[in-house]
């Protein structure tokens, strides 16, 4: 059958992916610690029908060939790892990070995930977690009874206990970084998990080495740009719609041949 | 059977080249810093004994468009766009240098700098490798400034410089990976006129109007083709019967 079709298909497959990603970066543009994705697209193989520079006759070259190219394909949905903006929430336990870097958290499977939501909670032990209950890592522990809690911009948690005049360190958040964060595996429930192409984690006190700060009281939003999106989402429907086109006036050729002959 | 018959066959087969051709360039409307391809048709007289019975169309690409494409805004430092003429040198998969005019750049897990395509991009001595850094910056001649991991923003260094080139677009052809090589494996020198805007892309330069009217016209020249491979029929219907009268 004629290739123009299933070109046209792979040009619908592709809108549909970035779609998809439009999608979620909407649905999320609430979400704290979100980071934007977006489709990246390359074009498929070029076919060669006729080879340039090929003879045609003894003594004469044809001067153009013909490459058919194959259509386009979606090679990688990437993340945009820029700062979303800090938003102020009065919670002592919620922390931002102003700068590079993820908090390290403990999965339930023993593994380390990565996230920069920093919508933390207190377990029945005591101990910092994230919203899902993963414990963030290194362990740190509030005593029974804490009457004020303070994270410093370098990561120590203070907390103040009663009849004492001056806060007592109880330990010390730390951020991780990496070469290439745009590497990192986004595994849902805003974590994210090393890969090759992350390179390691290297570990390190906020605020020193390149890292970012820690701003208590306050969340980093989503980086969705949400006019963007929109803007994405016209570019696409239309895209969509133009290759559509196509395939109807492929199928529209081989209707009238299949009636006229 | 009629001449006309093939003659119109290869006409519609044709046809159908250039509207692959067409839908491609539609299926790559969002790929970053894409090249419209363009068709031609150029009619080849079939050579024999005797006179030239036949001229059959042949469908070439005769080239790629190589006009710009909009710049659209992304604010990723690794994001760049190439303002005017010139090309990124990259690494082809079998090592060779090619240029492509997509500026989605990432790092790779050992530092080095590809493409969204995943090709090398080559600075001044082979490929660009970046070290671990705080922040970086693609200057408008393609020079990465970068500030090292652990060091503040006083110790801003040149990492390296991605090489642009600007060769006569006349001698690039577009290969198999839809990346431009010069004719004959030669190589393109760096050209310090080549200017890039970092934190915006290229996208296609697809001139979608014009690709749905071409799609229209190769659409209705088909069915003309089409017509005449009927004609033929009919012609040769109306003989047969006109023997079968006699």
């Amino acid at each position: 059958m004629t290739q123009a079709l299933w070109i046209a298909k792979t040009g619908l497959d592709a809108q549909q992916t970035r779609m998809a990603v439009v999608s979620n970066n909407l649905a999320n543009v609430n979400t704290t610690g979100f980071k934007q994705g977006r489709a990246v697209f390359e074009d498929l193989l070029y076919q060669t029908v006729r080879q340039s520079g090929g003879s045609s006759s003894e003594d004469t070259l044809l001067p153009t060939g013909m490459n058919l190219g194959t259509g386009v394909r979606v090679v990688a949905t990437e993340k945009l790892h820029t700062q979303g903006s800090v938003l102020n929430t009065e919670q002592a336990l919620d922390v931002a990070i102003n700068g590079r870097g993820f908090l390290q958290i403990l999965k339930p499977d023993g593994g380390l995930a990565y996230t920069r939501d920093g919508a933390l909670k207190m377990n029945d032990q005591g101990e910092l977690v994230t919203s899902s209950g993963y414990i963030v890592q290194p362990g740190i522990s509030i005593p029974d009874g804490a009457q004020s809690i303070t994270i410093g911009s370098d990561g120590i948690v203070s907390v103040k206990l009663p009849n004492q005049t001056s806060p007592s360190q109880v330990g010390s958040l730390e951020l991780a970084d990496f070469i290439n964060p745009v590497g990192l595996q986004a595994i849902g429930e805003n974590l994210y998990v090393e890969t090759a192409a992350s390179g390691p984690a290297q570990s390190g006190t906020p605020g020193l080495t390149g890292l970012g700060t820690i701003v208590q009281g306050a969340l980093e939003g989503s980086n969705v740009n949400v006019v963007a999106e929109l803007v994405n989402m016209i570019e696409t429907q239309r895209a969509y719609e133009m290759n559509s086109k196509a395939i109807s006036t492929n199928d529209q050729m081989m209707q009238y041949i299949n009636q006229n002959l | 059977m009629d001449e006309m018959i093939y003659t119109a066959m290869t006409g519609a087969i044709q046809t159908e080249y250039a509207q692959a051709i067409n839908s491609n360039n539609l299926a790559n409307i969002s790929t970053t810093g894409f090249r419209a391809d363009l068709h031609s048709f150029s009619s080849i007289p079939i050579e024999g004994p005797g006179v030239e019975s036949r001229v059959n169309a042949v469908v070439d690409s005769y080239g790629t468009d190589f006009a710009q494409g909009p710049i659209m805004n992304t604010g990723r430092d690794l994001d760049i766009a190439i303002r005017g003429e010139g090309f990124i040198a990259v690494q082809a998969a079998d090592g060779t240098e090619a240029y492509t005019r997509a500026g989605d750049l990432r790092v790779e897990p050992g530092g080095l700098l590809s493409t969204g395509g995943g090709y090398l991009v080559m600075g001044d001595g082979g490929p660009v490798a970046l070290p671990p850094n705080v922040s970086l910056l693609v200057g408008g001649d393609g020079t990465i400034s970068v500030q090292p991991l652990g060091q503040g923003p006083e110790t801003l260094t040149i990492a390296d410089r991605i090489k642009l080139v600007n060769p006569d677009p006349a001698l690039l052809d577009k290969g198999v990976d839809g990346l431009f090589y010069l004719e004959e494996g030669a190589i393109a020198d760096a050209d310090a006129g080549v200017k890039v805007t970092a934190g915006a892309l290229e996208q296609s330069n697809v001139n979608t109007a014009m690709t749905l009217v071409n799609m229209i016209e190769l659409a209705r020249q088909y069915e003309m083709q089409v017509n005449i491979i009927k004609t033929a029929e009919e012609n040769a219907d109306a003989a047969a019967q006109m023997m079968s009268l006699g």
